[in-house]
């Protein structure tokens, strides 16, 4: 799997990776929430020109039911490019794969069928416990010294979680990523600043809190992960830790700006226990030193007691529960799922400090179960959940399904899923894709969403 | 005349390390580009090249001393098979190594750099085959110069070719190419580096 050339979806940089053509292609994690049809990665077309836009042409099942795919990531991607560690001529051809909650781990090739990704390697779950002391592999990503994968729990279904690594060719478990963990205890999202040799790490829990769904006590007395850490990228050690104070719960997903000589990105906190508001803050290196600030709050919405999950019902308000957010490749545009109340906003953040709201669509919605044009059945049920753009900035795409034992906790009714696409005006503002509406096939939701030929948050790069 | 062959392909291998983009240049280019500033481009070469000397230096000194304890062809036959290893160690697992080094390099830190990413690579076990006949036929060896100073020269020579080499295209792609051109003529060198390794271990092994 070497080439002559690099991968032609490798950029050295952001500006040049916005240049790229348009995806054709978006690859789905689809799950059961019953745990009784094996999941499966669904392959969209997103092809305006092609007579099957916005269908599923392709799904590839797992081997087994109960995985609970969620997030998934590349095998290799444009920081190959990077001089540090230059691997050019890997291939960008595999997606990786994990189970949250079976901590399997699938390698899928889609080179000789791009819509129809074929199975080549299981890792099972044994094999990297045995060998990272890790389960509940979250977020993958593609990086300097192959793919790092983010892990909820260890070997016990306890904490600590960490990252380790996987050979991008051979996908051999390599090894804990850490050399020194200081004290980091919560895992969640990973990325990195590959300019300032900076990883970051986010907080949700062990699996022992998050598996059966939010434990209310757990998350009134603040003891969710409400935290970033900080790590030399090369050392591999632990620097700083930055607590977001104990109004703060669940601190999600990493948005490093792309451009590597930039030295902020932006993070998602999903709800304030003061006044259920979901905020985004900025991380910045000031001095020699990290620091946060918080940039925008999303308030609850009013509703009454009995439009609300029984979880809600004595707050009489809906959160937001912003749950992802995502950066454009120009670091211009945050967009921001706002799953509980059904918003998807969109942000300009030229100044990464002052974010004003550029445009905004609702649909779905714990009380306004907004719809779509394209949409034949009304009241639509989920949320904005997983975003992802392409590589210009023109289209938006996102699913609205969170997690299996989290969608009935906010969502009693049930869940259909659904996959819709936004165009993103350059000079700011938002629109459905009338013609784009994915009605999700039961039993089966949609998560995360990958982007042929790489997106706004499965590459970095070392070239400003 | 043929006494200046290995003269030839040490700088010839200077040359062609240089030319290699995980020996540095694009190291030199990146720091540029993520510091604004062009001094880096023209200063990261230095420590680049001191490296990479160190390495190719303490591989062919262990080698010269082992010519001098023990049997010459028994260290050609050696180093012929350590070559061989090097190239399918390198094609297997070239890939695996540890990052040690990012974009806050210092100096210190891209000579370290470069010193293991020559070790790696083998570089200093593919300068033998040129090296070898320096230290051990009187006739190459500049008059008056032993085989440690002859060694000590080439290694040099090798040396200033892959500093060259490497501020050429350092400096060139910074300032008039860009990094565009990365993407259609990055050609697979390490493939060819490989061929490298395992051309220079036949020839010790077969002359």
């Amino acid at each position: 799997m070497t080439t002559w050339t690099p991968d032609p979806s490798f950029y050295p940089s952001p500006r040049m990776a916005m240049k790229a053509s348009p995806e054709t292609l978006a690859y789905v994690a689809a799950f059961d929430p019953n745990r009784k049809t094996p999941d499966a990665i669904a392959v969209v077309d997103v092809d305006p020109k092609s007579k099957s836009y916005a269908q599923i042409v392709g799904s590839t099942a797992m081997p087994n039911a109960g995985d609970e795919l969620h997030h998934f990531g590349w095998n290799a991607c444009s920081s190959c490019l990077c001089p540090n560690a230059p691997h050019a001529h890997t291939e960008r051809r595999y997606l990786v794969v994990p189970g949250l909650r079976s901590s399997r781990i699938h390698i899928l090739d889609t080179k000789a069928d791009p819509k129809k990704p074929k199975i080549v390697k299981v890792v099972e779950p044994t094999e990297v416990a045995e060998k990272v002391g890790y389960t509940r592999p979250h977020t993958v990503h593609c990086g300097p010294e192959g793919i790092y994968v983010a892990a909820l729990g260890n070997r016990e279904g306890k904490g600590p979680g960490g990252v380790f690594l996987m050979d991008a060719e051979t996908f051999d478990v390599r090894g804990q990523w850490e050399v020194d963990r200081g004290p980091q205890h919560f895992a969640y999202d990973a990325w990195w600043h590959l300019g300032h040799d900076t990883l970051v790490t986010s907080e949700w829990g062990t699996p022992d809190i998050f598996e059966n769904g939010l434990i209310p006590e757990v998350l009134l007395g603040a003891k969710y992960g409400r935290r970033l850490h900080f790590w030399d990228l090369h050392k591999r050690k632990h620097l700083q830790t930055i607590d977001f104070g104990d109004k703060y719960q669940l601190v999600f997903e990493l948005r490093p700006a792309h451009d590597p000589t930039k030295a902020y990105g932006f993070v998602n906190c999903v709800v304030s226990l003061e006044n259920l508001s979901s905020s985004i803050w900025t991380w910045y290196k000031d001095g020699d030193k990290w620091a946060v600030k918080k940039v925008v709050e999303i308030p609850a919405e009013p509703a009454a007691e009995d439009q609300l999950p029984p979880l809600l019902k004595g707050f009489k308000a809906v959160p937001p529960l912003v749950t992802d957010i995502d950066l454009s490749m120009d670091d211009k545009y945050l967009y921001v799922a706002c799953w509980g109340t059904g918003d998807l906003q969109q942000y300009d953040v030229s100044d990464p400090f002052n974010p004003k709201l550029a445009g905004k669509v609702r649909i779905g919605g714990i009380v306004s179960k907004a719809s779509h044009p394209g949409a034949k059945n009304g009241a639509l049920s989920g949320g904005p959940q997983m975003v992802e753009i392409s590589r210009d900035g023109k289209r938006v795409y996102f699913t609205n399904s969170l997690y299996g034992a989290i969608d009935p906790q906010f969502y009693p009714d049930g869940i259909e899923g659904w996959m819709v696409k936004l165009d993103a005006k350059p000079e700011g503002g938002i629109a459905f894709d009338e013609k784009f509406f994915v009605r999700w096939p039961a039993p089966h939701r949609p998560h995360q969403v990958r982007l042929e030929g790489g997106d706004c948050s499965s590459d970095s790069y070392c070239y400003p | 005349m043929t006494e200046a062959v290995p003269w030839f392909a040490l700088a010839g291998l200077g040359a062609f390390h240089g030319l290699n983009p995980a020996m540095g240049w694009l190291f030199a280019v990146a720091l540029g580009l993520n510091r604004r500033d062009r001094s880096i481009v023209w200063l990261a070469p230095l420590p680049i090249a001191f490296g990479h000397a160190l390495s190719v230096g303490a591989v062919a000194g262990t080698f010269i001393m082992a010519g001098v304890v023990i049997d010459p062809d028994l260290v050609r036959i050696a180093a012929g098979l350590g070559l061989i290893g090097w190239a399918f160690y390198h094609w297997r697992y070239g890939h695996r190594h540890r990052v040690r080094f990012g974009m806050q390099a210092g100096l210190a830190g891209l000579a370290i750099w470069s010193f293991l990413m020559a070790t790696a690579h083998g570089a200093g076990l593919m300068l033998w085959p040129a090296l070898m006949p320096l230290c051990t036929s009187a006739a190459a060896q500049p008059a008056g110069a032993g085989p440690l100073t002859t060694a000590l020269l080439g290694i040099g020579l090798h040396t200033l070719a892959m500093l060259v080499v490497t501020s050429l295209l350092a400096i060139t792609i910074y300032e008039w190419v860009g990094l565009e051109i990365l993407r259609r003529a990055w050609i697979n060198i390490d493939l060819i580096w490989t061929f490298a390794l395992v051309a220079a271990g036949g020839f010790l092994l077969f002359t």
